[in-house]
């Protein structure tokens, strides 16, 4: 066993790291109040709109940086880490489905699109989630369960790397076909909509949308601390040496299948409850959410914000987004030919996205910078193994 | 062999001839027939109606057609006294006469045939393909006649099967008569008739057998039916069993080897889609999300092309025909040539990551989808086969259409080639030394960069040409490669990554699979289900079928 230093508990290593977290933390009190306490007009004031959208970007974060954990912390890429958010947020839409009961267009105590399907009374896996305890833990297990299936067979058989992460997108692929049929109990093609209310509270309520936005900004700094605080672990150590040579960390005894088994778990249940705080915000959802090609945004964002580091995808999520939000409005034609550039550009020139490159910038022009720790967890996309060649 | 195609020449040339100037011949009389038809008194009119039931030629049908919803009108030109036999169409009157234009100076009549000829003509217009020049059209004539049971067609039906050259249209006559016998046949003749029809293996009698054993079984329950009705209703209900168990064996082939075909068909258009992605990702290491866009191009090659030639030759004209010739090496050389500005401006750079060429090649793929759409529309565009392609041919009763067939030796060819350019010739050394240690092959004067340049680009041409096919088979549209990439991947991870001959034995293998399971679960479970194949199978082989070789660790 490897003996390390004994160090204090602190999820923080530098002081830096501590600024923006308090910042984090600021902006999570400071929108909502903004949003609450100002008039509307006043200056400052956000709307309930922004608030909303804000909250949504809190969770595509969330899910960014449950992606950094396995890709950049541990070395696996995952393309289907949209479908463990997809099926998160499928297991709480049913309760809020569930929820809209006699509100519906059809006036009938069954969803919508069942009554349209010819159902006369609610599935027998439907039932449960009329709690919304159960449902919560849903968007937890379920995702979690399907990563440990998944997750056992193919690092059984020791698939990584590259095969790895087509694997994950054709499992996504499998699972969005799957979802796409009208026949599976969960509305097809169309998903869930419409909903009413949640726990109580009339969906479209502006202190809903606050509270949803503030639940999201909590789920965000938990999740932060908890890798953060992973990572200061022993389990960290490890985490990160099977990223850099899997096998050196097999030969040292240590089963790297049950490590990583228990890291894409993780990660898969934390996509999953962002995708359970993302589905009210949004309204909707539907199997295009688990779409392949959302798998492979999400890894734009991690790689775009600086991959194995930690603000790193919650900055490429918001930012991506925020580009995506822009562009689609001021050039609904060619946005995507603006991303897609962008993201070739990331690549070719700043191979640690943005961290990478601030890290840079401080490292020219503030040599002796109040460096406190290591701030070793930024030197990834450098090392990254390369291709052995026979 | 030239020499004796030489020495034939005179022969297809005169044979070719013979054959056209009888068909003007068969085409002029039948004319003359319908103008009698149309402008002659009653005994005349008679005559021509049973002398044109000998000629099966198109006019006919036509022509009679056209009179039956009054379309054929009378006309004297000024300065004559000779009546003329006019069809309407959209573009003008016609002289039924000589089949040429003619631009009345008045109003022609509207002609209407008379009740008793209207019921006739029907009856001609029914009979009229069973001479048809067309053999397939003559078979399916008949078929159609068996399958309306009704007797007054039986001496026609007899009377032509008689005088049938062709094995395959006595047959098609043959089972016509009996399926009519069934319903309409003494008993004895009923019993015949399963029996030959259990012969012909015929499907389309099935049904009208089980309408006969639903009523021999009445028969059988009915207590007051006589001895000799009894037995006769047990003989037809053994020899209907016997009959059935030869139908549904034929079915059961004839499904066989229609599910063996379309795996055929579709593992050869997967090898096509993932032959590039074998190159560029099992070969060079670069996981090209783009290759789907490649396909894609290639797809918008063929249509540009198609679209050229109309424009040059006209649509229809035998030179536009030959369009998707030509499109195919355009395919090829327009996505390889897009497959060098990618590698030259995006992936040289590249080599050393190949996590991170996922990511410049995904911005790619969007920003071609999207341009795609800018250029081309959102919609699919329109691509139509040359008549040459979409026709099909059958053997014993599976019907294979031309374009696959086509796509299948493609395919063949396809791997051929590669293999031949890879393993036979300086440059496939070249490529093969630089893909398996780039530093050393280069060391030893290869000139990597170029090898690595001109096989992405073979690799992205082979995506040209699978969109190629594509358009023939499925729809050109922006994401279009999209549907493709995913399957792509994974035959190149079941090959074994970096083995060709692994690549082409995996796609056949997921086209069969897909398509024997498509039948029994449906198109989207049946491919949920290969998915989930491919992933168990992994875990029998995690290498693929042919697993690359090494002796380093980290591979």
């Amino acid at each position: 066993m490897i003996k390390l230093p004994e160090k204090p508990l602190r999820p923080f290593q530098s002081r830096t790291e501590e600024i923006v977290f308090l910042l984090l933390i600021g902006m999570v009190i400071l929108l909502p109040c903004l949003n609450g306490m100002l008039q509307e007009g006043q200056a400052f004031h956000v709307t309930g709109f922004q608030l909303g959208v804000w909250g949504k970007y809190l969770c595509f974060a969330v899910l960014a940086m449950s992606l950094n954990m396995l890709w950049g912390y541990t070395g696996l890429l995952c393309l289907g880490q949209c479908l463990f958010f997809a099926l998160g947020g499928y297991a709480f839409g049913m309760h809020l489905m569930l929820m809209i009961g006699e509100l519906g267009a059809y006036k009938s105590q069954l969803p919508d699109f069942m009554v349209f399907l010819g159902y006369t009374e609610l599935p027998t896996h439907w039932r449960p989630f009329y709690s919304p305890t159960f449902a919560i833990l849903a968007a937890m297990w379920v995702p979690g369960l399907v990563a440990l299936i998944f997750g056992f067979l193919a690092f059984r058989s020791r698939i990584k790397g590259v095969y790895f992460a087509i694997l994950t997108q054709a499992l996504t692929y499998a699972a969005a076909l799957l979802f796409f049929r009208n026949d599976f109990t969960f509305g097809g093609n169309n998903g869930f909509t419409d909903f009413k209310y949640i726990l109580g509270a009339d969906i479209r309520e502006e202190s809903t949308t606050r509270g949803l936005f503030i639940a999201s900004g909590i789920l965000l700094l938990l999740v932060y601390m908890f890798i953060s605080w992973l990572l200061t672990t022993k389990f960290g150590k490890i985490q990160e040496a099977i990223r850099d040579s899997e096998n050196r960390v097999r030969f040292s005894g240590y089963s790297t299948t049950h490590f990583k088994l228990f890291i894409f778990v993780v990660s898969a249940i934390i996509a999953g409850m962002a995708g359970a705080l993302y589905v009210p915000q949004a309204g909707i959802i539907n199997p295009g959410e688990m779409w392949p090609t959302k798998g492979l945004d999400i890894v734009v964002w991690v790689a775009l914000g600086g991959r194995g580091t930690k603000f790193g995808p919650i900055i490429g999520a918001v930012l991506v987004n925020m580009l995506k939000s822009w562009a689609t409005r001021a050039y609904p034609e060619s946005w995507l030919i603006i991303l897609g550039t962008i993201f070739v550009l990331v690549v070719l020139f700043m191979p640690n996205g943005i961290m990478g490159l601030l890290q840079n910038l401080r490292a020219k022009y503030w040599p002796k910078g109040p460096e406190r720790g290591t701030g070793e967890d930024d030197e990834t996309a450098e090392d990254a193994p390369v291709r052995n060649e026979t | 062999m030239n020499r004796i195609i030489q020495r034939m020449l005179p022969w297809w040339v005169f044979l070719l001839t013979l054959g056209g100037s009888a068909i003007q011949a068969e085409e002029s009389e039948a004319r003359r027939l319908l103008v009698i038809i149309i402008l002659g008194e009653d005994v005349e009119r008679k005559q021509a109606v049973e002398a044109i039931e000998e000629h099966g030629d198109e006019i006919i049908k036509t022509v009679v057609s056209a009179w039956r919803v009054g379309e054929i009108s009378t006309y004297t030109p000024p300065g004559s006294d000779q009546v003329l036999a006019l069809l309407k169409t959209p573009e003008g009157y016609f002289n039924i006469a000589t089949g040429d234009a003619v631009v009345p100076d008045s109003e022609p009549e509207t002609n209407q045939p008379s009740r008793r000829l209207r019921k006739e003509l029907k009856r001609l217009v029914d009979l009229i393909d069973l001479s048809s020049s067309d053999l397939r059209a003559r078979s399916s004539a008949a078929e159609k006649l068996g399958l309306s049971q009704k007797p007054e067609y039986l001496p026609v039906l007899r009377e032509r099967a008689a005088v049938q050259d062709n094995e395959k249209v006595r047959r098609a006559f043959e089972e016509a008569i009996h399926i009519t016998l069934l319903a309409n046949g003494s008993p004895e003749e009923q019993l015949e008739a399963v029996k030959a029809l259990g012969e012909f293996e015929s499907f389309p009698s099935r049904d009208f057998i089980d309408k006969l054993v639903v009523e021999a079984g009445k028969v059988l329950d009915d207590e007051e039916a006589t001895d000799e009705a009894r037995n006769q209703a047990e003989a037809i209900v053994s020899a209907s069993v016997a009959a059935f168990e030869k139908i549904d064996a034929k079915q059961k082939k004839v499904e066989f080897y229609g599910t063996l075909f379309r795996g055929l068909s579709l593992g050869s258009v997967l090898l096509l889609v993932s032959y590039g992605l074998a190159i560029t990702f099992g070969l060079m290491g670069v996981i090209n999300m783009a290759h789907g866009e490649f396909i894609a191009i290639g797809g918008y090659t063929v249509y540009l092309v198609q679209g050229y030639f109309a424009k040059t030759f006209g649509a229809g004209t035998e030179a536009y025909e030959s369009y998707f010739l030509w499109a195919l090496p355009a395919a090829f050389l327009t996505a390889a040539f897009f497959g060098v500005i990618l590698e030259r401006g995006v992936i040289q750079f590249l080599y050393k990551r190949p996590l991170e060429s996922l990511l410049a090649t995904w911005g790619i793929s969007m920003v071609l989808q999207q341009a795609f759409r800018l250029k081309f529309g959102a919609a699919n565009v329109a691509v139509s086969s040359p008549q040459w392609l979409s026709s099909s041919y059958e053997v014993g009763g599976v019907t294979m259409s031309y374009n696959r067939l086509f796509v299948i030796g493609f395919a063949i060819f396809v791997i051929g080639g590669t293999w031949i350019l890879l393993t036979r010739t300086k440059w496939g050394l070249h490529v093969r030394a630089t893909m398996q240690n780039r530093q050393m092959a280069s060391s030893l004067g290869v000139r990597s960069a170029r090898v690595n340049m001109l096989t992405f680009a073979f690799g992205s041409g082979l995506a040209g040409l699978a969109g190629a096919f594509i358009s023939q088979i499925g729809n050109v549209g922006p994401s279009m490669g999209q549907t493709y990439l995913v399957d792509s991947f994974m035959v190149v991870v079941i090959g074994g990554v970096g083995n060709l001959a692994g690549a082409a034995l995996s796609s056949l293998g997921i086209g069969m699979a897909d398509q024997s399971l498509q039948p029994i679960l449906g198109p989207v479970m049946g491919k949920i289900t290969v998915l989930f194949g491919i992933i168990l199978f992994l875990q029998l082989r995690p290498g693929g079928l042919f697993p690359a070789r090494s002796r380093s660790l980290d591979d």
